[in-house]
């Protein structure tokens, strides 16, 4: 890696100021970034580590009763914490990665990385999350941009994921197998007032929602409402692990499976 | 009841307390006072032509001594290759150069184009960013059968096409075999890949290159199998370092599965530098130079052709092999598709007719030399799969095909020139059958169903050559070294016991079977014999450790060496007990005199022997130390039966390898523990070749798994818990200790086996598949499930 100084800031105000640097920036667990700084694809003059902001680190349900998980909250953490209050979003998260990885890794560095492969974008968008930043609050149907793309702004950090709780939900992860990233991950939740559908790993355009199997599972929360229903290849992701083809089969398998497995 | 002393006593291996403490001594944990560090710009096109390399502007930069070039090495030798074939009108294959550093064009992605030597690492890699290269990118041969089409791009201009070599062997038996395939009742014919494969051990290469100007000795410490080749290779052929003055040193080293074999451009560079600046240098390999610099494994593209009679009798075998050489010969390249896959093509099996030919071929790809098995997996994997497509084909059962197949009769000359001494495949076929339960598999199958799954039974044989080799008969094969082994053994005054050895340890476990085998032949305690090994100055002389070799030739140096002590010790004890050396018997560690109670010590009579007072010195000399070298009568044949489960998901494609039973032959066991470790690291390894590795190039000759993001290891949750047995033991007839090697069986034996049994899962469940080329990603299942709906 390059040389770079490292900021450890203990309030948000203090990051934001030293996230103002030029070439500065910010650090969570350093998963995907402490790689890239090692293949030298990346020079930054500081790296802002965010995960020493007492604020910004737990698991809580809010008045509204939405769970709240603070951005430099580890995997590890939310498989904890959230359990009692969100299974199926703590199951996600105690399936990332190893337990280097979990012990290391944040949502919301998760979230404003923004892999296509990644596990945490389908349970946000999949449960309707809220992305709360130092400068506001972003719906993830708004903050999801494509590959590694997102709503935030140049020094804009995420404080705090929302999620609302759903009756029902669960997460199918089927593994690329060299990297265990999701080659695809459905996320399905029930809600009072809708189902949604979120995929990741397929598309050119990262997570999306399928929409036709929320409206199918909408009326009838049901592997049979699925029947007939399939995900076109266009657009799907091919490589190495599968082609457009093979993604779009396994976003079916896998909606299928986690209607199933969250229980109509 | 087990031993648990001396030979075939499960010690555990007393290596692992330092290795499993973090106190193994590894040659990137070697730094040498004052040294500098070297970062290699490599090539990221995979075909281009130099036209400049422009290394003012990086030479000026911090903590840069020196920046070296291929300019720098045009009075210097390049790489050797160690094996010559001669193809099948007579004629040397093409041998290409292979400088250390790239001289007029580079050739793969990862190819050394120029070394920064500074001050710190960082530095170094600092610099070589600064490196501006003007290269003119020329199109690149990936494709084996591309490459070798007319008016194709030459990866060597300077040679007359990418063909290295056309082999045919046995040539004579060319015809016979057309005529045999010509009149058979049944011909199976099977056209495969066998994947390329990267090594990937757990430790990079490391090379530390040092240089005393006061006496003129060079020492490199350098991860290899074999420190003693290196040596060779490096100083006669290389360098110019005449032995005395070179000294090589591997210490312990974190696996090798063949890739550190072989001599690479890095050690040779570091010790050629180190040289030049009278300075030490080191380089320590990244993972990802690993991807593209260590030799691969692997590669064939193969058409295989089985004959039977009307009675299912097999009459001849035709095999047609693409084998990718890379960009360059690595050390023992030719020798791979050839002399060690061509020989094994009979299998476990009588028939009569066999011709193997092999086209090897250039291509703008990283180096492919031998890795786990090194020919004999390709030869097992093609002829395991013709024969279950055989039997699938007839309607046969697969094991019964095998059995009325077999050999039976030892020893066995097969038509591919090798003489198999012993053998039982009948009983390890019985053994398998046993410990897989296969009378057990339709309720298994029965239980998968009921769950939405798809059941599969695979099950193969294997025979392979091991203890290479008898020097004079690979010299007749092209060879350019003996594959002999040394060992000394010393004994000290007091009774302890230095053996040095030139076998390698690099995880087989040495340090714990080669003193049990001391241990058994004179009746001490191991723990009085201590193994030294990887170091050219220690050891009388050493041809490494590959090939399944270490027990059954330098094993059996060690033993000659053992013998030789022993005769010395008893003339001691004969002259201290007053009586004839004839009469002296050694056991338990005690000479005593035949038919009386008159004995002594055997650390009596070794400390006779350095403090000579009462002593024959008239007959012999004092001391007690002796050396052997042991050139093999023959390979050994180790052979087995394996038996893979799996389950696939007919909705994705995916695999689960549910059970996996392995009965092998390896002749005597010194330590059936180790034996058991090592037969399961060989299963891991074919099963991860069979399900998840896959080394792969895109059109331009990009590496696209240049990193574990891609390249797929078998991980603990993928491969389950094996049923290993090697009680069926028919002893090598011509080594003293009857053993014949287990390092590679597990990699040979268990890729057939599971592509077998994802095979016979789909069509169980009515996808008439015959075939899916390895890696069966979940992907590749689900394609082949589609296309054959």
């Amino acid at each position: 890696m390059y040389a770079f100084d490292i900021a450890r800031p203990n309030t948000l105000a203090e990051a934001k100021a030293a996230l103002a640097a030029e070439e500065a920036q910010a650090l969570g667990g350093g998963q995907t970034l402490i790689p890239a700084l090692k293949q030298r694809l990346a020079a930054p003059s500081v790296l802002v580590s965010l995960t020493a902001i007492p604020e910004m680190v737990g698991v809580c349900l809010s008045d509204a009763g939405e769970v709240c998980i603070g951005a430099a909250t580890t995997h590890a953490q939310v498989a904890r914490d959230a359990a009692a209050h969100y299974p199926a979003l703590a199951d996600l998260a105690a399936h990332i990665g190893d337990p280097a990885v979990r012990n290391r890794g944040t949502i919301g560095g998760s979230l404003a990385n923004n892999d296509p492969s990644a596990c945490y974008p389908a349970a946000a968008l999949g449960s309707g999350a809220t992305i709360k930043t130092d400068a506001r609050e972003i719906s993830a149907d708004d903050y999801f941009r494509g590959m590694f793309e997102t709503a935030l702004n140049e020094g804009e950090i995420i404080t705090e994921v929302r999620f609302p709780v759903p009756e029902r939900a669960n997460y199918q992860k089927f593994e690329q197998p060299a990297s265990r990233f999701a080659l695809v991950g459905v996320f399905v939740a029930k809600y009072a007032d809708g189902v949604r559908v979120a995929v990741t790993g397929a598309s050119e355009s990262g997570v999306f929602r399928w929409s036709e199997a929320e409206a199918a599972l909408a009326s009838d929360f049901s592997v049979g409402a699925l029947e007939g229903l399939s995900m076109p290849a266009d657009g799907m992701i091919g490589d190495l692990h599968g082609t457009p083809d093979y993604r779009a089969h396994l976003v079916g398998v896998l909606t299928k499976r986690a209607v199933a497995a969250a229980g109509s | 009841m087990p031993k648990d002393h001396g030979i075939g006593a499960a010690q555990t291996r007393r290596e692992d307390v330092r290795f499993l403490t973090g106190a193994g001594r590894y040659t990137d944990d070697i730094n040498v006072a004052g040294q500098l560090y070297v970062h290699f710009l490599r090539s990221d096109v995979a075909h281009g032509r130099i036209n400049r390399i422009d290394t003012s502007e990086a030479a000026s930069m911090p903590g840069v001594v020196r920046i070296f070039t291929g300019t720098d090495f045009e009075g210097v030798g390049g790489l050797p290759c160690g094996w010559q074939v001669t193809d099948r009108f007579g004629q040397p294959m093409q041998e290409p150069a292979h400088p250390v550093l790239a001289q007029g064009k580079v050739r793969h992605v990862g190819d050394p184009i120029a070394a920064v030597v500074a001050e710190t690492y960082a530095q170094a890699r600092d610099a070589a960013e600064a490196i501006v290269l003007d290269i003119d990118e020329l199109p690149a041969v990936i494709d084996m059968k591309a490459a070798l089409s007319e008016g194709a791009p030459k990866v060597h201009d300077d040679l007359s096409s990418n063909l290295c070599y056309d082999w045919g062997f046995v040539e004579d038996n060319r015809d016979a075999v057309d005529e045999a395939i010509r009149n058979a009742a049944h011909v199976t014919t099977l056209e495969l890949v066998n994947n390329r494969l990267v090594a990937n051990p757990m430790e990079p290469r490391v090379a530390v290159g040092d240089y005393n100007a006061a006496t003129d000795e060079s020492t490199l410490y350098t991860t290899s199998q074999n420190p003693h080749v290196i040596r060779l290779l490096m100083g006669a052929f290389v360098l110019g370092i005449p032995e005395h003055k070179l000294r090589v040193v591997a210490p312990d080293v974190g696996g090798g599965f063949g890739t550190k074999i072989f001599h690479y451009a890095e050690e040779a560079f570091c010790t050629f530098a180190a040289r030049q600046l009278k300075r030490p240098v080191k380089w320590t390999a990244s993972r990802s130079e690993a991807f593209m610099s260590d030799a691969h494994g692997r590669d064939h593209v193969t058409k295989i052709e089985l004959a039977l009679d009307a009675d299912n009798n097999f009459t001849a075998i035709r095999t047609e092999t693409y084998a990718n050489m890379g960009a360059y010969l690595s050390t023992f390249a030719p020798s791979v598709p050839t002399w060690l896959h061509g020989t094994l093509m009979a299998g476990n099996y009588r028939t009569p007719l066999i011709y193997v030919n092999v086209k090897a071929v250039f291509t703008n790809t990283v180096p492919v030399d031998a890795y786990r098995g090194a020919g004999r997996p390709e030869a097992t994997f093609q002829l395991e799969r013709v024969i279950d497509k055989a039997a699938r084909e007839l309607g046969v059962d697969p094991i019964a095909l095998r059995r009325q197949n077999f050999i039976t009769e030892f020893p066995y000359a097969t038509p591919v020139a090798v003489e198999y001494d012993t053998g039982d495949y009948v009983a390890t076929m019985d053994k398998l059958e046993e410990i897989a339960d296969i009378k057990g598999f339709p309720a298994r199958r029965a239980e998968s169903e009921a769950r939405g799954k798809l059941r599969g039974l695979g099950v193969n044989c294997y025979i392979e050559a091991c203890g290479i080799a008898p020097s004079a008969l690979v010299g007749q094969l092209g060879a350019r070294a003996g594959l002999y082994d040394a060992a000394t053994v010393r004994v000290n005054a007091t009774g302890s016991i230095s053996v040095m050895v030139g076998a390698h340890s690099h995880g087989q476990g040495h340090e714990t079977t080669f003193p049990q085998v001391i241990a058994e032949m004179i009746g001490i305690d191991e723990n009085q014999v201590e193994i030294v090994h990887g170091d050219s100055s220690k050891i009388p002389f050493g041809m490494g450790t590959y090939g399944s070799r270490s027990i059954a030739v330098c094993g059996s140096a060690m033993v000659r060496a053992a013998e030789k002590v022993i005769a010395k010790a008893k003339k001691i004890a004969a002259h201290l007990l007053e009586a004839s050396d004839a009469d002296i018997e050694l056991k338990d560690g005690q000479f005593t005199v035949a038919g009386t109670d008159k004995s002594v010590a055997w650390g009596d009579v070794t400390l006779a022997a350095y403090v000579p007072h009462n002593y024959p010195l008239d007959e012999i000399e004092p001391g007690l130390e002796e050396t052997a070298f042991y050139d093999p009568a023959n390979f050994t044949y180790p052979a087995g039966a394996y038996a893979c489960e799996v389950e696939v998901d007919p909705e994705t494609g995916k695999v689960t390898v549910e059970r996996f039973a392995a009965a092998d032959d390896f002749g005597n066991v010194i330590n059936p523990m180790i034996v058991d470790g090592q037969v399961h690291g060989g299963l891991a390894q074919g099963i991860g070749q069979a399900l998840l590795e896959n080394c792969a190039y895109d059109e331009n000759g990009q590496l696209i798994s240049a990193s574990y993001m891609d390249y797929a290891m078998p991980r603990a949750d993928d491969v389950p818990f094996y049923a290993v047995d090697h009680s069926c033991q028919t002893p090598c007839t011509h080594n003293p200790l009857g053993v014949k090697g287990c390092g590679e069986a597990g990699a040979i034996g268990s890729p057939p086996a599971v592509v077998n049994a994802v095979v016979d899962a789909l069509n169980s469940g009515g996808f008439p598949v015959m075939h899916i080329d390895m890696p069966l990603t979940p992907a590749r299942v689900w394609a082949a499930m589609n296309a054959a709906r």
